[in-house]
């Protein structure tokens, strides 16, 4: 297959575009589809300072060389959730240091078990009835939420691909949630002065090509999945949407896609459903929608004065 | 043809292409990419007996 731009040899067919390019006509259409989404959805204007949430895998790390090539003014953030699994949170962090030093980037790193007494794993089993997914989910959105408003940053940017949103999205859709429904969008903006603008720049992307990006970048990502992921929902999810694509090429892009045009166009819910009316947290003072202590600060103190399983053992 | 994904080593007869292999060791065209001597190959290539290709996940990370 050659490249359509060139006529060399192509690397990628991307069978939902009918398009197959080169290397250096891949490593250029990549970023602009990530300009496109920038602007189309307007999630932040060149001047303004980007927190990137990375992790260590190939999404995150791409997203930030990314937006460095594009020249955006991009920090990352790596949080240390302590998943011990051969140092899968130790190794995940070399990766991102070593990537941060290639680059002369800056990044600032959170250690849960250092940070709150506990890592994640520690605290989910601390808490009979909630998934470690669910956990490491909510530790997660109130670290980076916490870094990016104290760190002055305008706007937080996650990695999530077309895919990952198709997933999430094919989930929603299976319970009719409304109201994370009506949430689910490329930017969540800023509804408390607390509360940091959200985006999701990849959201154009198949997973497929952010791999083929990150091998062709030379990123040296973490390639095994986390280890508490293994058979998740999600990446069921994944493999249904990906027998669709492979019937029907596209079958993804168009699943998403076409939600998110509904959505814009309030064809689908009615424009207030996804409106919180937001508080502040009387221990921490981040924004919550739940009176007293947000989710986080409930996390944390059930974990430390209940008895969890762990703590049973030990006494 | 020597097909590799993760630990696992499948060992195909013919000349057949990329996408066909993937499919026949059970695999999604969408959910890997295909590496040939360390480069990336899209997957309508005809691999050749000798040919050892590298099946990558697309999944991976957290």
């Amino acid at each position: 297959m050659k490249c359509r731009k060139c006529g060399a040899t192509a690397v990628i067919n991307m069978r939902q575009h009918r398009l197959s390019l080169c290397q250096d006509h891949f490593l250029e259409w990549v970023p602009q589809q990530v300009q496109r989404a920038i602007e189309h959805f307007r999630m932040f204007a060149p001047d303004e300072k980007v927190l990137v949430a990375v992790s260590g895998g190939k999404d995150s790390l791409s997203l930030w060389d990314i937006l460095l090539r594009l020249g955006y003014a991009a920090d990352g953030l790596y949080i240390h959730l302590g998943i011990p699994d051969g140092g899968y949170s130790d190794v995940s962090q070399q990766k991102v240091e070593r990537f941060a030093a290639e680059r002369g980037a800056k990044f600032l790193v959170v250690n849960v078990a250092a940070e709150y007494g506990m890592s994640t794993p520690e605290v989910s089993r601390r808490k009979p009835g909630r998934s470690t997914c669910g956990t490491c989910g909510l530790v997660k959105r109130h670290i980076m939420n916490q870094v990016a408003y104290e760190g002055g940053y305008a706007v937080l940017a996650t990695g999530h691909n077309l895919d990952d949103e198709a997933a999430v999205l094919f989930q929603n859709v299976l319970h009719w949630a409304t109201g994370y429904l009506a949430r689910q969008a490329p930017v969540l903006p800023s509804t408390h002065p607390k509360l940091v603008r959200k985006v999701k720049p990849l959201i154009r992307l198949y997973e497929r090509e952010m791999a083929a990006y990150a091998l062709l970048r030379g990123i040296d990502y973490i390639y095994e999945e986390c280890p508490y992921s293994r058979g998740a929902t999600t990446l069921f999810y994944k493999e249904l949407l990906n027998q669709l694509e492979e019937r029907s090429p596209g079958a993804k892009q168009m699943f998403y896609l076409s939600f998110l045009q509904a959505r814009e166009e309030g064809r689908l819910l009615p424009a207030e459903a996804g409106e919180v009316e937001l508080g502040e947290c009387q221990r921490c003072g981040q924004p919550t929608s739940v009176p007293d202590l947000c989710a986080f600060c409930r996390l944390w103190e059930g974990a430390v004065i209940g008895q969890g399983p762990q703590e049973a053992e030990e006494q | 043809m020597k097909i590799i994904y993760r630990d696992k080593v499948w060992e195909l007869k013919g000349n057949i292409t990329v996408r066909d292999a993937i499919k026949k060791v059970g695999l999604q065209p969408e959910a890997v990419l295909a590496m040939r001597d360390g480069k990336l190959i899209t997957d309508d290539v005809i691999a050749k007996p000798d040919d050892t290709i590298r099946l990558i996940a697309v999944v991976s990370g957290g």
